[in-house]
């Protein structure tokens, strides 16, 4: 946590330099498409959002400083680059994209306040934003009052649904169902001992997965324990799964913790080649500042890695490189992210119109094949289908995909069974 | 002059104009909108003109007033938390009635200190009571001790602090991190159109005189005059035989009620309360509001909280990446150049004019002008 705000306050300035700098030959190499041949605005516009003849405005709401910082440049830099490509290849409806971004701060009631402005005085079509559920839940009152339309990127606790918010990452039985069945049936786990944060993501979590592990797979729950957000002392906990001996450790740290708590884990002596560790909350970009040596064989329970092995990623990740530096990692929430641009501009052209209402009626069945996580469709419930996937913690950062699900998992925000 | 003795001259001068542009000029030239920032920027004039009285009258820094501002958030969001979930509202969760984040933690039924927050009665008095009872015990604790100074500004750092972890830690009860969202109505009347945000601007402003009001009282009662040679010389006013104590409690329990006030207008205006308003960072722009506003001053504590906040906003819309810069090199700017704040620099700059505008007309019309601009702590009577 002690280096998280300095990076927090660094990174985005020096971003936006090198995104200044890898921005300059790239706009004088695309071709510049000729916008304007779209459908009348009067026809795709009734109520008033900010749609001329040629542009359409939407806004990135995230953290650009903050302690939040480190975590939400990728979702800013995954909308950006979607939009870019967006625009590149005709926009949407013959509009050139354009976004306005606005600051969240990593303050809750500044996410309502920016996300009341973009509504409000910028009349965008649509906001892709949100990070921490405390964010989400601050935004959500605003985006349903004046009915705007939010893409939300990164897994959570579910229990929501919102006819205004298009979820593109996973709610919790998505992420951590399929994962829990396959290390029982892998590890014969049948003990379990969960750490996680203290907030709502990390105790729905459990409170799912401990259903899980007593009702469906027949095994224990050892022990449940939970830090303060930012919190750099586990050695307590250490020590009790050294007693315990749990076949599985399942995690759902956040943050800078998660630091302190792998490096800890490691001078305990806990082996994580032979101790088995299920995380559903570290993903490239945590590996980022925790260092590979020191996670190296964890699993992570995801639906996206940046070393998938398809044709849409390997056009994805490259092209992210390429605007936002060779050095940036891509976790899930970054790809989720990227999703939520396409996923509008997909609903834009079925629906046929900007209008809200028409959007969030023509949400469920899209489907966005060009997905660099393979191939995603939205919900009825305005969640995605999409599949759960097992990568194992290399020394390099980077995950190797252990297992996927055959079929897309279908998101049940409100499990039963598991309340 | 009706007021010469309640307000000296440059004092009704700033009368006026706060008054005007509260009540006329911005609602007239702002959307609902903006209107509804003002109204938020407001809320925490309400903390800085407690922290006049405490710490540029009473020399007593405190550096957890979010702790009262949080309070008094906190009994207001219980209450319009506790009428949004009705049970119709809330029948998607496992125990329908009880609010979101409680279904969510896993609580079944409604904690025994919620409720009373059934009563809007009850909560009224909870938002002056809760804070002003809860400041009397930290300022007897300390003050009774003869803790002061640096030592005190610590300890309320720490209850603060303190404040924020509870708050965090128990999210069953207080909706934790993420706070209380989602409220929608007072005693059915709904919170959220633009007609309610202007008449809840209205309400506020009017509480935001009735405060100055009641500040200005203080500070020409005796009262005032003894909170500022207690912060001269605190030694010679317990030898002159009065408990510097008692008069220490009172000025920091006025600080919190008004504290409290501004969060539960906060909670209002705004439709939601997090302990992010609750810790230390928040606490201590509470005192950059009245540093850059000038800390002897009422008025300018609420023109610093305006100023401040409108700069955040504007900063951060315009540059979101870089704002938290411009905004510290201006606190450092404002710090360095003008230690008095906004209301030095009206003292020293724009009133000397006023006066001799005024002084050529007074004597082309010969009216006598009583000078009655008393420095502050000279005797009046």
């Amino acid at each position: 946590m002690s280096d998280e705000p300095n990076k927090g306050l660094q990174s985005p300035l020096r971003r936006k330099l090198l995104m200044g700098a890898a921005a300059l030959p790239l706009i004088s190499i695309l071709p510049r498409p000729s916008f304007g041949a779209g459908p009348a605005t009067a026809t795709v516009n009734t109520t008033g959002l900010a749609v001329t003849d040629t542009e359409v405005t939407v806004g990135i709401l995230h953290s650009a400083t903050g302690t939040m910082a480190i975590s939400e440049t990728g979702s800013i830099q995954a909308e950006k680059l979607a939009i870019e490509q967006i625009n590149a290849a005709g926009g949407v409806l013959g509009r050139k994209i354009k976004f306005i971004q606005e600051d969240g701060a990593s303050d809750w009631p500044t996410f309502a306040e920016k996300a009341k402005k973009l509504l409000v005085n910028d009349k965008v079509a649509a906001i892709m934003g949100c990070w921490t559920s405390a964010s989400r839940k601050a935004v959500l009152p605003v985006v349903e009052q004046y009915n705007g339309m939010l893409y939300y990127p990164t897994f959570y606790e579910g229990l929501e649904q919102s006819k205004n918010v298009i979820y593109t990452g996973q709610e919790a039985t998505q992420q951590i169902l399929a994962g829990l069945n396959w290390i029982a049936k892998e590890k014969g786990a049948k003990s379990f001992f969960f750490i996680g944060s203290d907030y709502i993501w990390p105790r729905t979590s459990n409170k799912i997965a401990r259903k899980h592990v007593e009702n469906v797979l027949k095994g224990k729950v050892v022990g449940e324990e939970y830090y303060a957000l930012g919190s750099t002392q586990f050695n307590s906990v250490i020590n009790k799964i050294k007693l315990t001996k749990p076949d599985v450790i399942f995690t759902d740290v956040v943050g800078g913790s998660n630091v302190a708590f792998y490096k800890q884990l490691k001078a305990a002596g806990v082996d994580l080649s032979k101790q088995a560790l299920l995380t559903i909350s570290v993903t490239e970009d945590e590996i980022d500042g925790i260092g590979g040596e020191n996670i190296a064989g964890a699993y992570a329970c995801m639906k996206y890695f940046q070393s998938l092995d398809n044709a849409n990623n390997k056009a994805f990740v490259p092209a992210f490189k390429k605007l936002w530096g060779e050095k940036t990692v891509i976790g899930d929430v970054t790809q989720a992210g990227y999703l939520g641009p396409w996923l509008w501009k997909l609903t834009c052209e079925k629906a046929g119109s900007f209008d809200v209402d028409k959007i969030a009626a023509a949400s469920p069945g899209v489907e966005f094949k060009e997905a660099p996580e393979g191939y995603v469709r939205i919900h009825e419930n305005h969640h995605l289908w999409s599949k759960t996937r097992v990568g194992r913690a290399k020394l390099d950062g980077q995950f190797e995909l252990i297992f996927e699900t055959s079929d897309l998992v279908e998101p049940d925000p409100f499990p039963k069974g598991y309340q | 002059m009706i007021n010469s003795r309640f307000f000296n001259r440059s004092e009704l001068i700033g009368f006026i104009a706060l008054a005007a542009i509260l009540f006329v000029i911005l609602p007239l030239s702002l959307d609902v909108f903006r209107l509804n920032l003002v109204a938020k920027y407001l809320t925490y004039a309400f903390v800085a003109i407690g922290l006049v009285l405490c710490w540029g009258y009473g020399g007593i820094l405190s550096l957890g007033q979010g702790v009262f501002f949080g309070l008094g958030g906190y009994c207001m969001a219980m209450f319009l938390k506790l009428e949004a979930s009705s049970v119709e509202n809330t029948k998607i969760q496992s125990t329908p009635g009880i609010p979101d984040f409680m279904d969510w933690n896993q609580i079944t039924s409604l904690p025994l200190f919620w409720q009373p927050f059934h009563s809007l009665t009850f909560t009224i008095a909870a938002i002056i009571l809760v804070p002003g009872l809860f400041a009397l015990i930290i300022g007897t604790a300390m003050f009774k001790r003869r803790v002061g100074g640096t030592y005190f500004a610590i300890i309320t750092q720490a209850v603060a602090a303190i404040l924020t972890i509870l708050i965090v830690g128990q999210q069953g009860y207080t909706g934790g991190i993420n706070g209380m969202t989602d409220l929608r109505t007072l005693k059915g009347w709904d919170i959220r159109p633009d007609h309610a945000k202007i008449i809840l601007y209205f309400v506020e402003v009017v509480l935001l005189f009735a405060c100055i009001g009641i500040a200005q009282f203080i500070r020409l009662t005796k009262l005032g005059r003894i909170l500022v040679a207690m912060r001269e010389q605190e030694d010679r006013v317990r030898f002159s035989g009065y408990s510097v104590a008692n008069f220490k409690i009172f000025a920091f329990c006025m600080a919190a009620v008004f504290a409290a006030i501004g969060g539960a207008m906060f909670a209002l205006n705004v439709g939601f309360m997090s302990p992010s308003f609750v810790g230390i960072v928040p606490s201590i722009e509470m005192v950059i509001y009245t540093a850059v506003g000038g800390r002897m001053s009422i008025f300018g504590a609420v023109w610093g909280s305006l100023l401040v906040n409108f700069a955040k906003t504007g900063l951060s819309e315009s540059f979101p990446q870089l704002w938290l810069f411009g905004l510290g090199a201006l606190f450092i700017a404002v710090v360095l150049a003008f230690p008095n704040g906004l209301s030095g620099i009206w003292a020293d700059y724009v009133q000397p004019r006023i006066d001799r505008l005024l002084a050529s007309r007074k004597s082309k019309s010969g009216t006598p002008w009583a000078d009655n601009s008393v420095a502050d702590g000279a005797p009046a009577e």
